[in-house]
């Protein structure tokens, strides 16, 4: 059975990404009737740490402590960059619109407006990036200070070892202790989950017996670093809490997936968004985008075969690159999984990759994506745009590379809001 | 600088040095075994896996297929912990020459080889893969076996008797005297150090490397290289090992192994056999050539691809040396002037052990030792160390002592942190160093779904806690890992394997930034 969506929308976003969401919140924002769609897994694979721009060119590697000079300089040599469209006061309106429903979700940033932080991450390895979750903050200052520091580890926790963490800073950051410890109760055998870590810390009596875990092996450390597990939808008032109860300033450490933090920017958009006006359909999938005699888009929805028809006067691809499902390759060429959209890519499979996984360069695949106008807007084979009220945002986007110049984040807030905006003017 | 005395250095410790190591030590011969990288490094870790019934061979190499045949059988009961005897079948689409086809029964018994014709309808219902378009169907005694355990097995053996293993040791140089190697130089290919071998003879089984070792022994080796390239699928395809049945070519081999199949090869003449790699146009061209036979292969997902370089002697080293059979060579060296070392070359994984007898009676005759070859009715015994490249077997282990404590540190291929410790620990009695990549080859860590994405950094803290690695070499191993990994991942990231390399990348380089570690250097 099919069912049709009463409503025609003003704007369906497709892909429930950082860009999808930040495009649904934006255009809620500004009074338009807006639905997300999206399998919703995607964003669970976040870090949290929200980048700007980092690195340019990337054949020298270089690092930019300054995200903006960094942009001035990646369009100077890029104009096809997604960035080259957009005004600096728009990434930065961007940026602040999302970190202030982020705030009012419960999952509040900081960052210095001009300049990227240093993050120290579960590898060891050293981020640069542009806002970070308040409960990372502190290992900000900590690391930048070199102060004397407890890392905590949880017995059973996988993919996170202080013991590697610390090896690795060893020389730039001598006074990092590593320790492992029981979680209280009944984590003491196994493999434990982040995730039921975070949500037994939500309980006050699991904090104070944790945080009685911790206090004995301070022995003078000034801060404590921990896996990211403090909470899932009250993160602040939990780490705050365990501040108090350990009695030195606390941060989690960031790392890989599935992650705590992306499960928290996960829930804070599913949860705040509708009453901003979002419709969210966060378990279906578009099988298939067509337009009906009105020129509406309709969308066919469903999780394994379609099962509602949802009608809208706009639409926003964000659905990603490749892990994303906005794109897909076969062993021929690279193709737009919705609309059949061209795409701009390397000509053959032989130049998708380098020889060299590390290769300074980056894939030439990782430039692959669908080409646009000044509105955002897709285009077709003649360079028209392919649809008057289609647009796209996040990692789609040809022209970049968010992986090598650490610029995913900013890539999708702002063209999401570029993309919106445009919606409005057209 | 140290100084080691020896009756023989063998050199290379691929299957074939490490089968004359073994077959020495048997007959009481004391041995040395040397090898520039790590076990395995060349074609003995990057072939197909598969034991010849030598029925591939009837048409165009007799020798070779009775010599197959006879070691096929052998291997079977003496090495059974390394085989699983899957069964072979040679099959012919429409359009293969049918002369071919109808030649193959009789030529088969000629060498002795059992064959049997199936029905078409039979084929299909035993191999429901088998195209539709098949014409023809024979079912033979090939098999699948793993080289990894294969080579640790008779290593290990070897050692038992006394052997010495020297891994990530090259050989530098040769002094010699009259025509006589008196001693060996090698140097440590991590400390630099140089070591001295006396030894009374000199064995070289360097596969692919041959020519090169022989020319810094003074002596000569004509070699021809070529390159054969193959794919790993994600998951096991076909039940049998399934031959087409037409005149040897590309892509016409499909071989199970554990919970994948293994599909090859091309051959393409190379220059040189260092870094070989296969290529994108190589890959379509076998997945194109097989799904005549198999028509899944055209769709089905793969998760690697590699390549192998076979030694081809060419005419030269024929007239200089002793041909024993078109399949293998063994070289005296009388002709260069060496009077103690031997050079062994060609042959197949199939014929190892009878290539390290031969290799093994020419030495044992000239240091006037009586002792026969054991390793003909001597079964290579199963070492529990040598275990953990079979598929499946670490996860049946674990799931055997439900103890849950034991953490998966690799969740593709379920290899548990008490596995890890294992292969660790075997590593050192190796007397070599464990990294990332060590522990990759002798156990199935980095070889699923993933290839190393995410258990590589797991196993990584894991040694780092254990001791086993410097805090500051923690992430150049792991650069050095996902470089390794890498080559076989390029020219097979489409679909879902793309996808898989995209998430890896975001975490490696997205996250980390690791290609960013610029004191990080990729020696």
């Amino acid at each position: 059975m099919t069912e049709l969506e009463p409503v025609t929308y003003d704007v369906c976003t497709i892909g429930a990404g950082m860009s999808g969401m930040a495009a649904a919140l934006f255009a809620a924002n500004r009074g338009l009737r807006v639905a997300l769609i999206g399998w919703g897994g995607e964003i669970i694979f976040t870090s949290g740490l929200l980048d700007l721009m980092a690195v340019h060119p990337v054949r020298e590697m270089k690092t930019w402590r300054d995200p903006w000079a960094c942009i001035g300089a990646l369009v100077r040599d890029n104009p096809l960059h997604p960035f080259a469209r957009l005004k600096r006061a728009d990434i930065l309106a961007g940026f602040e619109e999302l970190l202030d429903f982020l705030e009012k979700a419960g999952v509040p940033y900081r960052r210095r407006l001009q300049r990227n932080s240093e993050v120290p991450t579960t590898l060891g390895a050293v981020k640069l990036t542009y806002c970070v979750p308040q409960t990372m903050w502190h290992g900000v200052a900590a690391m930048a200070g070199k102060k004397p520091c407890l890392l905590v580890d949880i017995q059973g926790l996988k993919g996170f070892s202080v013991f590697q963490i610390a090896a690795a800073l060893e020389t730039r950051w001598p006074q990092l202790r590593p320790v492992r410890i029981s979680f209280p109760g009944r984590f003491h055998c196994g493999e434990v989950y982040p995730e039921r870590l975070a949500r037994a810390l939500e309980l006050e009596s699991t904090r104070k017996d944790f945080a009685r875990a911790v206090r004995p092996h301070l022995n003078g450390a000034q801060f404590v670093g921990l896996p990211p597990i403090l909470g899932i939808s009250r993160s602040l008032k939990i780490a705050t809490d365990m501040e108090n109860l350990i009695g030195v300033p606390i941060f989690e450490i960031p790392g890989t997936v599935p992650s705590v933090p992306g499960l928290r920017l996960k829930e804070a958009f599913e949860q705040f968004l509708p009453p901003r006006g979002v419709r969210v359909f966060s378990q279906l999938q578009v099988m298939k985008l067509s337009r009906d005699d009105n020129r509406r888009f309709v969308l066919e929805t469903g999780r394994f075969s379609a099962e509602r028809f949802i009608r809208s006067k706009a639409v926003i691809l964000a659905t990603g690159r490749f892990i994303g499902g906005g794109l897909r390759a076969d062993r021929k060429q690279i193709r737009e999984t919705l609309l059949g959209l061209p795409v701009y890519q390397p000509n053959s499979r032989n130049r998708w990759h380098r020889e060299d996984f590390f290769d300074p360069l980056g894939h030439p695949i990782n430039q692959a994506g669908l080409e646009i106008d000044d509105f955002f807007r897709p285009l077709d084979n003649n360079g028209a745009p392919a649809f008057q009220a289609l647009f796209a945002a996040g990692s789609i986007l040809a022209h970049q590379d968010w992986m090598r110049m650490k610029c995913g984040s900013g890539l999708a807030i702002a063209t999401a809001y570029a993309a919106v905006n445009s919606l409005l003017k057209l | 600088m140290s100084l080691l005395k020896t009756q023989v250095l063998v050199i290379g410790a691929g299957i074939t040095g490490a089968g004359i190591a073994r077959d020495l030590a048997l007959r009481g011969v004391q041995c040395i075994l040397v090898e520039k990288a790590d076990i395995n490094s060349g074609a003995s870790g990057a072939n197909h896996g598969l034991l010849h019934s030598g029925a591939r061979y009837v048409r165009n190499d007799p020798l070779a297929a009775t010599e197959c045949r006879e070691e096929c059988v052998l291997l079977k009961k003496l090495a059974s912990q390394c085989i699983e005897d899957t069964g072979g079948l040679f099959v012919a689409v429409a359009g293969d020459d049918e002369n071919h086809i109808a030649d193959f029964p009789d030529l088969c018994s000629r060498s002795g080889i059992a064959v049997e014709p199936l029905d078409i309808k039979k084929a299909l219902e035993i191999e429901p893969v088998l195209s539709e378009k098949l014409i023809a169907a024979y079912s033979v005694g090939d098999a699948s076996i793993d080289p990894f355990r294969l080579t640790l097995e008779n290593i290990a053996h070897a050692l038992e008797f006394g052997g010495r293993l020297l891994l990530h040791t090259s050989v530098v140089g040769f002094k010699k005297t009259n025509g006589r190697i008196q001693v060996v130089i090698l140097q440590d290919q991590k400390t630099g150090k140089e070591v001295l071998v006396e030894a009374d003879q000199v064995v070289n089984a360097t596969g692919a490397w041959a020519g090169e070792i022989a020319a810094l022994a003074g002596g000569h080796i004509d070699l021809l290289y070529s390159k054969g390239s193959l794919l790993i699928t994600h998951h096991r395809i076909a039940q049998r090992v399934i031959n087409r049945l037409r005149p040897s070519s590309d892509a016409d081999i499909l071989v199970p192994s554990g919970t994948v199949s293994i599909l090859g090869t091309t051959s393409v003449q190379i220059d040189t056999p260092d870094n070989v790699r296969p290529t994108v146009a190589e890959i379509d061209y076998i997945i194109e050539t097989a799904s005549a036979m198999v028509p899944a292969l055209q769709t089905t997902r793969y998760i690697r691809a590699y390549a192998g370089v076979r030694p081809l002697a060419g005419s030269k080293s024929l007239d200089n040396g002793r041909a024993l059979s078109r399949g293998f060579f063994l070289i005296d060296h009388l002709g260069d002037k060496l009077e103690n070392f031997v050079s062994i070359v060609g042959g197949k994984l199939t014929t190892y052990r009878l290539m390290a007898e031969r290799t093994s009676d020419l030495i044992c005759s000239r240091l006037a030792i009586t002792a026969p070859c054991m390793t003909r009715t001597q079964p290579l015994p199963a070492r529990s160390a040598c275990k953990w490249t079979q598929p499946g077997l670490a996860a049946r282990i674990w799931m055997q002592r439900q103890n849950s404590t034991d953490a998966m540190l690799c969740e593709c291929e379920m290899v548990s942190k008490s596995t890890v410790d294992a292969v660790i620990e075997s590593i050192h009695n190796q007397k070599a160093t464990p990294d990332l990549r060590a522990v990759g080859r002798r156990s199935r860590v980095g070889k699923g779904t993933c290839q190393g994405a995410f258990c590589s950094i797991r196993i990584l803290a894991h040694m780092l806690e254990l001791g086993e690695l410097d805090s500051d070499q923690g992430l150049r191993d792991l650069k050095r890992f996902l470089s390794s990994r890498w080559k076989g991942m390029r020219p097979i990231l489409w679909d879902a394997a793309l996808v898989q390399e995209q998430l890896q990348e975001a975490v490696h380089c997205g996250l980390f930034g690791l290609e960013l570690q610029k004191d990080i250097s990729d020696r």
